[in-house]
């Protein structure tokens, strides 16, 4: 069985990365702003939106909008990092205080993490850290340096074969308006991954984080078990 | 016509694109230069703008542009407000900040001084009724229809004459009736008067309604979030004050709506006007919170239902009255379709309906799955099953001895309908859910916990009439279909359109759907709401299939002699039934189409079809053969989609927890057309019942207007664990005899049936008792079971 918990949880397990240490200024703010200072998780969220949760803005700019950027706001300053994402090594602007589902969507151009509450409340943001699902609006992307990102554009073979969860997500009819499903194929690919044999009780509690207002509970577990079947 | 697709399974085309993540949601679209804007709403719930002062904001590096009331159309009072200089509810948008990038739209918002003369307000449809209670407009607190917002006000006697926790019945605003009332009364055996309540809930659509736009070429382009296409782009383009042909209006996906995203919907214009006021793309993107307050809500009710039974449970006379708590503009009319679900699914003898919609400083409401019909079936539904058990009655017989039939009526004007199999739907219901040997077991005790049995039944009207079909043969021998109705998750846009493939005998492989996007030739359609696109859009996609199936015949007569009803369609060829060799492929017609030109390729249309598809033939004119044409298949009354639902609950005595062991849930949608998206729709709106029955509700603080109630956790929608571990769905599959495939459509009483039936069974693990309220929380089970009173007084609202 899986679980979505936020960030910065070690796993037991998980390799060696290079992660955040206090000894590093940047990486000190950093883990400031993620808690482990005892900072608030309101004090945490004001300084998310202070440091700039979206994008700079900077990748949209045409040569006809040249010198309209304004100088970084808010005090982050942007820092090149090295992120894991999909099996390919991608090179990123990150702001101190900038959530993984914003770098994904803004930055990398990786769409197919929603942000329904930009929260972690409903989990249409869930992607892959180290194997495991966890909320990317509520994770924040220096933190996941050196780890393993999988969104749900990575999970398709190069000759556009799909991944098992995606087939029977098809095969029974899983999405509905499909907002969520991303979230819900990311938290079921994480739970085979972990058990490839679940129960329907099993699947149920893993993917209880995932909120589908269309209420396609039924069918997405329908799917979870093809998978597993199918595997 | 071929009887190959309807009814069968299919991977619909946008759903590959779903699961892949490739599916592109408004928020999903970028545009170079793309500027962010960011809103300021109202942070109190009534009040009048006396200044903006934006100049330290505007003066911020990268800020833009600010946009207020003053800089967009006026949408007149009531209907929603682009932006407003008198906001009526917490969060409503005053104003837009564009910047380079959003935390600099948010700090500008921030820097912008905004002077607000709090006005009076109410979150309490009651005490605006009162003599002296405020009203949530500066110039009224009712709307008269067709007329405007006027001021309403009960007297002293009105509020007096009603007895302790009965609703007061002043002067209502609609009323109507037929039959003899009181004589129903008079002649009944059991009379039982309830007054109720049933809270305002969120949609909660997934997806936030963001969206993006900018101006090319003289077009706005506008990616948006919408149930529907072609429905909304009319009142779209006059929010952003162009014409029609001047809007590009994207939607290919829609992350969920439920009523709130099918029509056009004032603040998708805000990044149109933005961009044109900076000249670049602006993104809007609207968060969880924001949503909350401008993503719409159901209307909550406060009202008295008084109910005449014959002893074998025939239902002899209805008097219902509804007070509605409309949030402050014109809102939707839930009232006066609850009251015309009451006359169809319980078809009384005699029935009166009274009602009023009180305006209150709440979030602008609108359709919400079943708008009226779904409230309703939550507060009789309990109520047929309090006399079910006074008269010694099954539930489900008595509500088979009142379910409609081909030849009931619906309401005020006792119109026909086309078909109603409810009585069906029961039994069918009954015998999939083992209903006798279910009900064998309520009371059963295990510990704490103890089992109840529940069965619902509800009702929406499901299909219009008379919009446009399109449909075209390319030289490739490809069909297209184009629809302009919309993609608002259910895949109906694509099951409905497999009736034009039947019609002309296709390989549905050879189909291509054309959508979303309104440069891409589109007709016009209805939206995606009323569960009507099964029946609205099988008879358009089958009128635009003749066409085309005459033309086909037309062309091979004149290339091959004979007349066209010599002709006959199969394996995408046309050919002389008495000589088949005499034969021409769909792809040589197309071909011949365009040298014939005219009504053949589309260089002609029809006289009646509407602008907007008029304008769609021209595009596609001369590229095949062209099937066009308006639905004018006779419809001779309202079209009932009908559901029941069956549920078997435990019920804890100790904490109040409400476990779902069972559900089946049966529909009468005419013919299915597609068994897998109807199971959908069945058991999705039975999850989003089962959060309406006990989980979700507004929450307003009556002393500051504030809401208690924003985002998921507050009001939350049903999860994993809220809903049984397996589900189970069936059909009555008798075909509507006023479509040409047998369809109507479902997709709302499925969740009414289920709310109704979760109450049902929870009143019933109860020994019957009726709690008068929705939701039913926790607390109030406790209550009930240890015989204490509820911690509301009756007619209260804003409950916890």
């Amino acid at each position: 069985m899986t679980d979505v918990r936020p960030a910065g949880v070690d796993l037991p397990g998980a390799a060696v990365h290079p992660r955040p240490h206090a000894d590093d200024p940047f990486d000190a703010a950093l883990l400031m702003l993620e808690g482990r200072r005892n900072v608030s998780r309101r004090e945490f969220i004001k300084g998310v939106i202070a440091s700039g949760v979206a994008v700079s803005g900077a990748t949209y700019f045409g040569a006809a909008c040249t010198g309209l950027a304004p100088a970084p706001l808010g005090g982050g300053v942007e820092r090149l990092i090295s992120l894991n994402v999909n099996g390919q090594v991608r090179r990123v602007d990150v702001l101190p205080g900038e959530t993984l589902a914003m770098t994904l969507r803004y930055k990398l151009g990786l769409t197919g993490t929603k942000l329904g509450c930009d929260r972690g409340e409903c989990g249409a943001c869930t992607v892959l850290i180290d194997d495991v699902a966890q909320y990317s609006c509520s994770t924040l992307t220096h933190r996941v340096r050196g780890q393993e990102i999988t969104t749900v554009e990575g999970l398709e073979t190069p000759s556009g074969e799909l991944h098992p969860v995606q087939q029977a997500f098809i095969d029974e009819l899983g999405p509905q308006c499909g907002f969520c499903t991303p979230g819900q194929v990311m938290s079921a690919v994480a739970l085979l991954k972990a058990n490839p044999d679940p129960t329907r009780e099993e699947a149920r509690a893993a993917m209880a984080g995932n909120l589908c207002r269309c209420g396609a509970y039924d069918h997405y577990l329908n799917g979870i078990m093809r998978a597993a079947r199918e595997a | 016509m071929a009887n190959e697709l309807i009814g069968k399974d299919f991977t619909p085309p946008d759903l590959h694109g779903k699961v892949t993540g490739r599916a592109r949601f408004a928020e999903d679209f970028r545009a170079d230069g793309m500027l962010f804007c960011r809103l300021l709403t109202s942070p109190v719930p009534h009040g009048r703008v006396r200044d903006i002062d934006a100049s330290e904001a505007l003066a911020m590096p990268g800020v833009m542009a600010i946009l207020t009331a003053d800089d967009v159309p006026l949408i007149p009072a009531p209907g929603n407000p682009i932006l407003t200089n008198e906001p009526c509810y917490v969060g409503e948008p005053i104003l837009a900040v564009a910047a380079v990038d959003e935390t600099t739209a948010q700090d500008a918002i921030e820097k912008i001084k905004l002077d607000l003369e709090p006005l009076p307000f109410t979150v309490d449809p009651l005490e605006s009724l009162h003599p002296d209670g405020p009203n949530a407009r500066s110039d009224g607190n009712t709307i008269r229809p067709r007329e405007g917002v006027e001021e309403l006000k009960w007297t002293v006697e009105d509020f007096a004459a009603a007895a302790d926790g009965q609703l007061p019945m002043g002067e209502p605003m609609v009323e109507w009736s037929y039959g003899d009332v009181e004589a129903g009364f008079a002649e009944a055996a059991l009379v039982l008067d309830e007054s109720f309540v049933t809270a305002g809930t969120s949609h909660h659509s997934m997806e936030p309604r963001s969206a993006m736009a900018y101006w090319q070429g003289g077009k706005c382009y506008v990616f948006g979030s919408s149930q529907s296409q072609s429905f909304v782009t009319p009142a779209l383009a006059n929010y952003i004050g162009i014409s029609p042909e001047d809007l590009v209006f994207v939607a290919e996906y829609c992350g969920g709506g439920f009523g709130s995203k099918g029509g056009p919907y004032p603040v998708m214009s805000i990044p149109a006007h933005m961009a044109k006021k900076t000249g670049r793309p602006v993104m809007m993107r609207i968060s969880r919170a924001e949503e909350n307050f401008i993503g719409s809500a159901r209307a909550g009710f406060q009202g008295r239902i008084k109910m005449g039974f014959r002893g074998d449970g025939r239902v002899t006379a209805v008097d219902l009255y509804i007070v509605q708590e409309n949030g402050p503009n014109s809102g939707f009319g839930d009232f006066n379709s609850a009251a015309g679900a009451v006359s169809l699914v319980y078809t009384p003898l005699a029935m009166r309906f009274r009602a009023i919609p009180i305006l209150t400083n709440t979030p602008a409401r609108g359709a919400q799955r079943g708008p009226g019909q779904n409230q309703i079936a939550t507060a009789v539904e309990p109520l047929i099953d309090k006399a079910a058990r006074q008269l010694g009655l099954d539930q489900v017989e008595i509500r088979k001895i009142n379910a409609p039939d081909n030849d009931s009526r619906y309401g005020s004007r006792q119109q026909s309908i086309t078909s109603a199999y409810l009585s069906e739907a029961l039994d069918k219901g009954a015998e999939q859910f083992d209903w006798t040997a279910k009900r064998a077991q309520s009371g059963q005790r295990n510990g704490s916990k103890v089992i109840g049995v529940g069965v619902g039944s509800a009702f929406h009207s499901a299909g219009s009439s008379g919009f446009d079909g399109l449909v075209r043969i390319t030289p490739d021998g490809k069909l297209h279909i184009h629809t302009g109705v919309g993609n608002l998750g259910t895949y109906s846009y694509a099951s409905t359109s497999r009736v034009a493939a039947e019609v002309l005998e296709y390989r549905w492989e050879n189909c291509v759907i054309v959508r979303g996007d309104s440069s891409r030739a589109l007709p016009w359609n209805l939206g995606q709401f009323g569960s009507n696109t099964s029946f609205t859009m099988t008879r358009t996609n089958y009128v635009a299939a003749m066409d085309a199936l005459q033309k086909l015949k037309e062309i091979a007569a004149r290339d091959l002699g004979g007349r066209p009803g010599d002709y006959d369609v199969g394996n995408e060829t046309v050919f002389a039934r008495a000589d088949p060799s005499r034969r021409m492929t769909y792809a040589a017609a197309a071909r011949r189409a365009i040298q014939l030109g005219g009504r053949y390729s589309g260089e002609e249309a029809p006289e009646d079809i509407n602008n907007m598809t008029k304008a769609a033939v021209r595009e596609i004119a001369g590229t095949g053969l062209v099937g066009v044409a308006r639905d004018n298949l006779g419809r001779p009354g309202t079209v009932p989609a009908l559901a029941a639902g069956f549920i078997q609950i435990e019920l804890d005595l100790e904490t109040g927890k409400v476990e779902i062991l069972d559900y089946v849930g049966v529909a009468d949608c005419g013919t299915v057309l597609h068994p897998q998206s109807l199971a959908t729709q069945i058991k999705g709106g039975a999850v989003m019942g089962f959060g309406m029955a006990c989980l979700e509700r507004h929450v307003y603080d009556t002393q500051y207007g504030l809401p208690g109630t924003v985002g998921f956790y507050q009001t939350k929608p049903p999860s994993y664990l809220d809903v049984p571990l397996e589900m189970d769905w069936g059909a009555v599959d008798i075909a509507d005899p006023d479509n040409p495939v047998g369809s109507k459509g479902i997709g709302e009483p499925v969740m009414g049936c289920a709310a109704a039936a979760l109450l049902c069974a929870i009143s019933d693990a109860l020994g019957g008792h009726y709690f008068n309220r929705t939701p039913v929380v926790p607390d109030m089970i406790l209550n009930a079971a240890s015989g204490r009173a509820q911690s509301h007084r009756p007619l209260q609202v804003n409950t916890q």
